[in-house]
């Protein structure tokens, strides 16, 4: 089970201190992945602790957290679920026969059904990866609140934030080992 | 379908990577046989246009992605230009949305009566330019040119101004001035002898102490100021955020001042109070630049900290403690100007207190404060006549000045529509791109404007309220439609943008150019327009210089050399006032009978029962102008009212009930959902400004949330500027009942 190991492990660090919560990363995946109405594969959340006037708040931009031991790759009867290049948990279309279980397994509620039939989500934008370029939503962002690289790599950009800054992950008790880190 | 040989279909069923045609049909899916691939969404361009945004202001750098079905498929940011540097806000990368839109004007429309009954009748361009070049000499011939007005917003608005100024008018507007921004600007101006303009000149990126007042940075969503906002925040900038809300910005702050609203010039007078005694103020620097510092702190003698607690509800010990902050971080201590400040008429003077405290921290020019900007000097269009002599504006009621407003005043013009108001009476209107139902105060007062004209135009992209009140209306292409003129605003670095078509107009919408071109023959004014096309006036004024726009192919951008901009790079400021310094005492405010030195006045108190109404941004939406934009409308499609979670509860309130806002002075809006949230204070309910659009030719925004509009009856003017302080209205709540 997990993840076989590769050459690359893709992860994003995600900066809580810098977004502003603007929402621009959600509208750049859609438009880049023409995510259907009603849909989005990252969205913001603004956690707001304390009673008035004693507030402390947490933006997020989330997603998938492509987690190196992926329930919903476990959960795919089919094996359209799958680890791709870098780690990366990939949906095959052609595979998928929209039965929900990964949808079910998922602690970050990161999946949804496309009205196509398959299930969908994050793909860290690997066709733009592919490619050399950034995802979407690291790419637009104005406040560069997401870092994304190559966690095998100590002296990428990634490694070096988590390596000097303190971070967390979304449900750690899920044990799903995520790759998605919030900068704090 | 190529042909197949065993030997191949084995592989594909073991390897990752392979032929893809196998990839169909029950049978291979199950056996696993079918190929991971990494799916391409496809939406890369064919081809990639730089150009400009317009759906705000801010005119971030663009690159338009156009697939080969000739369709925009996404907008990116252009890293080779300076305020986006490859970056987008949600609104910018919206913008396809607009282009798209279903509700879009599509031919022009022209008023007329059939059956007894008003209605658009769809009609050429021909007949519509002809109907509004009658309109427009008529009222000439009966009232002199300048009983014609223009209303404006956005980057296309010049080529109207054009024709305006040829056919003989001064009576030209944007409510981004007395609506907006224009009492900060003019602040400013009376105490540096420089606007902070748009963009401003505030160095958000070097500041080591960065204080908001009024200013929701993060939800107000200027690109470069957002990304140099995030910067700050790495590089360890500690953030004052004085705020009746709980903002985006409070929320990364290390002070949140939850200040009872109209009071921040109580709050701004004890700062300097403390900073001025205790000596915390750059005192090189004023002795340098600055006039009036004995006056400053004679006058402020008595604005202790504990005289502004009791105005602003902020404790004795935090304003001392907050006013030391604040100077700790000089002259990297930015105090930001704010962009809408049009609030309570007493805004130039809040403005003046906010410019005084940035010359107190020696700001002015200095990195971390206010840079000293550049801009790419492109020669200017000539080939055209002089322009015809005019009356001044009537801009302002009979009998009374208002002695430093900076442009003409929007409301002003509208209230001169009004037959008696002012020298003399408007009797018509061209209105592009600013639905005025919306931007001016007092919706009945505009309605009562719009009844009395002659002859009206507007000139838009979509059905806005406005375009249902004139009797001609004009489609005009999206900004990824059309040319416009180059951008060549002032910045640490000057540089020229270039706004181009990324796919042609759509339906039989006309780019603003075109428009005003076509009306100005019809007029008589052909020698105004000497150009054949947007892109011949660039290139006109390209040419002067050895230039052209093959200059702008690559990027669509063009750099200027970079130039020092600092007094740190040895560049000496120059304060354009009449003494050549700042002034901290205003000399010109009081020769116009003002107060030289910012006075505050307590703002008034609702009625019982009732809320201060605040109003302001969310990211994803710039007003009325993008509320119908669908693709936008997937992260925020409505208003909701904030209140805070006790106030909620003692009113018997629930999160997410619907109710409608009943004003002062009993005008309704709604239905609103309300907000239960500890995030604002009891005093006051806080909605995002642009919803409540009653136009139903917005199909999507129509009978979404409340409109804040609606419940500005009443504005208070600035004496000094003429702006319309908008944030004196008070509602209640009333529960919607059961249908």
């Amino acid at each position: 089970m997990g993840a076989p190991k590769r050459e690359k492990r893709y992860a994003m660090a995600m900066d809580t201190k810098k977004c502003v919560a603007c929402s621009a990363c959600v509208l750049a995946c859609k438009a880049e992945n023409q995510v259907p109405e009603g849909f989005c594969r990252d969205w913001i959340v603004e956690e707001v602790r304390g009673a008035y006037p004693n507030l402390k708040a947490e933006n997020r931009s989330e997603r998938c957290n492509h987690c190196s031991d992926a329930p919903c790759v476990d959960a795919c009867p089919t094996g359209a679920s799958h680890y791709a290049e870098g780690g990366v948990v990939l949906v095959t279309h052609d595979k998928c026969t929209g039965c929900k279980a990964c949808v079910a397994s998922c602690p970050y509620d990161a999946r949804y059904v496309h009205p196509e039939g398959y299930v969908d989500k994050c793909t860290f934008c690997l066709h733009r990866v592919k490619e050399g370029k950034l995802p979407a939503c690291v790419t637009v962002c104005p406040t560069s609140s997401l870092t994304f690289g190559d966690l095998n790599d100590p002296e990428s950009e990634i490694s070096k934030l988590l390596a000097s800054r303190d971070h967390k992950v979304l449900h750690p008790e899920a044990g799903t080992n995520p790759n998605v880190f919030f900068l704090s | 379908m190529m042909a197949i040989s065993r030997r191949t279909f084995i592989q594909a069923g073991s390897a990752a990577a392979g032929a893809t045609v196998l990839g169909v049909g029950p049978a291979t899916q199950w056996f696993g046989l079918t190929p991971d691939v990494v799916h391409n969404p496809g939406t890369e361009g064919v081809k990639v246009v730089p150009s400009f945004c317009e759906l705000c202001f801010w005119k971030c750098g663009i690159l338009a992605h156009v697939n080969g079905e000739g369709r925009v498929t996404k907008i990116e940011g252009n890293p080779a230009h300076p305020l986006s540097q490859g970056k987008l806000c949600p609104r910018g990368t919206g913008g396809t949305g607009l282009l798209y839109d279903p509700d879009r004007l599509r031919q022009p429309l022209v008023r007329v009566e059939r059956k007894g009954q008003q209605v658009f009748e769809p009609v050429s361009w021909e007949a519509a330019l002809d109907k509004v070049a009658e309109g427009m000499q008529r009222i000439k011939q009966r009232h002199g040119a300048e009983a014609f007005a223009l209303f404006k917003h956005g980057y296309g608005g010049d080529w109207f101004k054009r024709l305006m100024k040829a056919y003989g008018t001064p009576n030209i507007t944007h409510p981004s001035y007395a609506q907006c921004r224009g009492s900060r600007q003019t602040a400013f101006e009376l105490t540096f002898g420089n606007g902070v303009g748009s963009p401003e000149v505030t160095d958000i990126e070097n500041a080591r102490v960065l204080t908001l007042i009024g200013s929701h940075l993060g939800e107000n969503m200027h690109n470069t100021q957002v990304q140099e906002f995030a910067r700050a925040i790495e590089r360890g900038a500690q953030i004052v955020a004085v705020d009746p809300r709980f903002s985006t910005a409070a929320g990364k702050a290390r002070y949140w001042l939850p200040i009872k609203p109209g009071t921040d010039t109580a709050l701004l007078l004890a700062w300097m109070h403390v900073i001025l005694e205790e000596g915390l103020y750059d005192a090189a620097y004023l002795e340098q630049h600055a006039l009036g510092l004995d006056k400053l702190k004679a006058h402020v003698a008595d604005k202790t900290p504990g005289w502004a607690y009791t105005h602003t509800g902020i404790p004795t010990q935090t304003i001392v403690e907050t006013a030391r902050f604040v100077a700790s971080g000089r002259p990297a201590s930015l105090i930001h100007p704010g962009r809408r400040t049009a609030w309570y008429g007493t805004d130039t003077q809040r403005g003046r207190a906010i410019a005084i405290m940035n010359a107190l921290m020696g700001n002015w020019g200095r990195k971390g404060g206010f840079f000293m900007p550049n801009s790419m000097g492109v020669a200017k269009f000539t080939g055209e006549p002089a322009y015809p002599e005019h009356k001044h504006a009537a801009d302002m009621p009979k009998g009374v000045v208002y002695p430093f407003a900076g442009s003409v005043l929007s409301h002003g013009l509208r209230d001169a529509s009004i037959p008696g108001h002012a020298e003399y009476d408007i009797k018509g209107w061209m209105v592009y791109g600013t639905n005025l139902l919306q931007a001016l105060p007092d919706q009945n007062k505009t309605l009562e404007a719009l009844k009395n004209l002659e002859f009206s135009v507007a000139i838009d992209v979509l059905p806005a309220e406005i375009t249902g009140w004139v009797d001609v209306v004009l489609p005009e292409a999206t900004y990824l439609e059309r040319y416009d003129d180059l951008h060549t605003p002032g910045w640490r670095q000057g540089f020229a943008a270039l706004r181009q078509p990324v796919v042609p107009p759509m339906y039989e919408s006309k780019p603003g150019w075109w428009i005003a071109k076509e009306i100005g023959k019809r007029l008589g004014l052909d020698a105004y327009f000497p150009f054949d096309s947007a892109e011949d006036y660039i290139q006109q004024r390209l040419a002067k210089d050895g230039r052209s726009l093959a200059d702008f192919a690559e990027t669509g951008v063009l750099l200027d050399k970079a130039s020092p901009c600092y007094i740190e790079d040895g560049l000496a400021p120059v304060f354009g006032t009449p003494s050549g310094k700042i002034e901290l005492y205003s000399q010109q405010m009081a020769d116009a009978g003002l107060a030289p030195l910012p006075d505050y006045e307590p703002p008034d108190e609702p009625p019982a029962g009732h809320f201060r109404l605040l109003f302001g941004r969310a990211p994803t939406q710039t007003f009325g102008r993008t509320v119908n934009n669908r693709f936008l409308g997937e992260v925020m499609d409505t208003n909701v009212l904030w209140m805070n979670v006790r106030t909620a509860k003692e009113q018997g309130l629930k999160h997410g009930q619907q109710v409608m806002l009943v004003n002062q002075d009993g005008a309704k809006t709604g239905p609103i959902a309300i907000k239960a949230t500890q995030r604002i204070r009891p005093d006051c309910v806080y909605m995002v400004h642009g919803y409540g659009q009653r136009a139903k030719g917005l199909k999507f925004t129509h009978g979404k949330g409340a409109s804040d509009s609606a419940m500005v009856t009443r504005s208070s003017i600035d004496p000094a500027m003429g702006g319309t302080g908008m944030n004196n209205n008070f509602v209640r709540v009333e529960r919607l009942e059961a249908v």
